[in-house]
């Protein structure tokens, strides 16, 4: 195998497992912030409006690592600079 | 997506104009866009406000927009919004316009190119000592980097740098993923489900511009803490609050007794509720 093809099927493979990996925690993660924000609006209605923004600002930060994954998984495909390399070559 | 190919993960790569050394690309040329529509909205409706009680639409989305932009600013930093307000407020208006602005076919969004996100994110860590130091003093701002002790100084440094890299990737990456599914999307089942993404995109977009405002209000509200004052504050403001909307009020007075009893339980209900956000934090 030349390096093109070692350096296409590293990052197609790499970019698949990131974002595969990187979307199970925060999935696990804001399932669980949502299950607890809707309990606590239950037991405290008369909280929902602090509640609801706090859980909107946790989950926007658990996210990010979701969209980590998947920024550098974009990268991989689109904008990867060792491909562009062997390409310039 | 029109202007930008799905090669492309940047409105940055697309260089529309070339001279030299300088570059115009298509997030400039947004970005001054977005401007230059704000700029203008801002002349139409401030052009001519009135204090009376006949206001015109679009003095009502103004005083809308400001007053919730104060309410949440007050209920973080638990202090008077006014110094916050033209920062955070500037930086929500930007980011909503320009995420909102996707809808409109051919355009792309400045925030999915990280530069932009950046640019805005070093604001936010250049305006958190800014503030800091207007607040305690250049000393009474440093020594925070040493409390409790010497040893957590490069935490605190590491801490100021990666919660400012987060700011910048985290509004890129949610801005940029947006557009692109759309993009894929439409190269795979370009009938119906595009147009459902690009609606959950406005809405992410929003939350994303809050999340972003909200975040840079709490990082400057760390740096100027400790301050005691704030509910004693908050209830002046609600009790002449209350006493300007009772005599605004065209009814009689028995409404406006029910306006004061119901401004006092609001401003009772908010300290609670500010308690209980600085605690989350």
């Amino acid at each position: 195998m030349d390096s093109i093809t070692l350096i296409g099927m590293a990052s197609v493979i790499t970019s698949g497992i990131t974002i595969a990996i990187g979307s199970v925690g925060p999935a696990l993660g804001e399932g669980r912030a949502i299950a607890q924000a809707l309990s606590a609006i239950a037991q405290q209605p008369d909280e929902s409006g602090t509640i609801t923004r706090t859980l909107f600002v946790g989950l926007a930060m658990i996210e990010s690592t979701a969209i980590y994954c998947f920024v550098i998984s974009m990268i991989l495909i689109f904008a990867n600079p060792f491909w562009d390399h062997v390409i310039a070559k | 997506m029109d202007p930008m190919s799905l090669k492309e993960i940047s409105p940055d790569a697309v260089i529309l104009w070339k001279w030299g050394f300088v570059h115009v690309n298509l997030t400039m040329v947004f970005t001054w866009a977005i401007m230059a529509l704000l700029v203008l909205a801002c002349w139409i409706v401030t052009r001519d406000l009135s204090t009376g009680t006949a206001v015109s639409r679009w003095q009502n989305l103004l005083e809308i927009l400001v007053s919730a932009m104060r309410d949440h600013i007050r209920d973080v930093t638990r202090s008077e919004p006014g110094p916050y307000l033209s920062f955070i407020g500037t930086l929500f208006l930007f980011i909503a316009v320009s995420n909102f602005l996707a809808v409109v076919p051919g355009y792309v969004p400045p925030t999915g190119s990280l530069s932009t996100t950046a640019a805005l994110a070093i604001c936010v860590f250049v305006a958190v000592p800014l503030y800091g130091i207007m607040d305690q003093g250049v000393s009474g701002y440093l020594r925070h980097y040493i409390r409790p002790t010497v040893f957590m100084l490069p935490f605190h440094v590491i801490g100021e740098l990666s919660r400012t890299l987060a700011l910048a990737v985290r509004l890129f990456g949610n801005i940029m993923s947006g557009t692109k599914i759309v993009a894929i999307l439409l190269a795979v089942t370009p009938f119906i489900f595009p147009i459902v993404i690009q609606a959950l995109g406005l809405l992410t977009g929003m939350i994303q511009a809050y999340i972003f405002s909200i975040l840079a209000m709490v990082y400057i509200a760390s740096a100027t803490r400790a301050r005691g004052d704030g509910g004693t504050k908050r209830t002046k403001e609600t009790a002449r609050t209350a006493e300007r909307t009772g005599k605004n009020n065209p009814h009689g007075p028995s409404s406006t007794g029910s306006g004061l009893a119901h401004q006092g339980m609001e401003g009772r209900e908010g300290q609670e509720r500010r308690r209980s956000w600085t605690a989350s934090l």
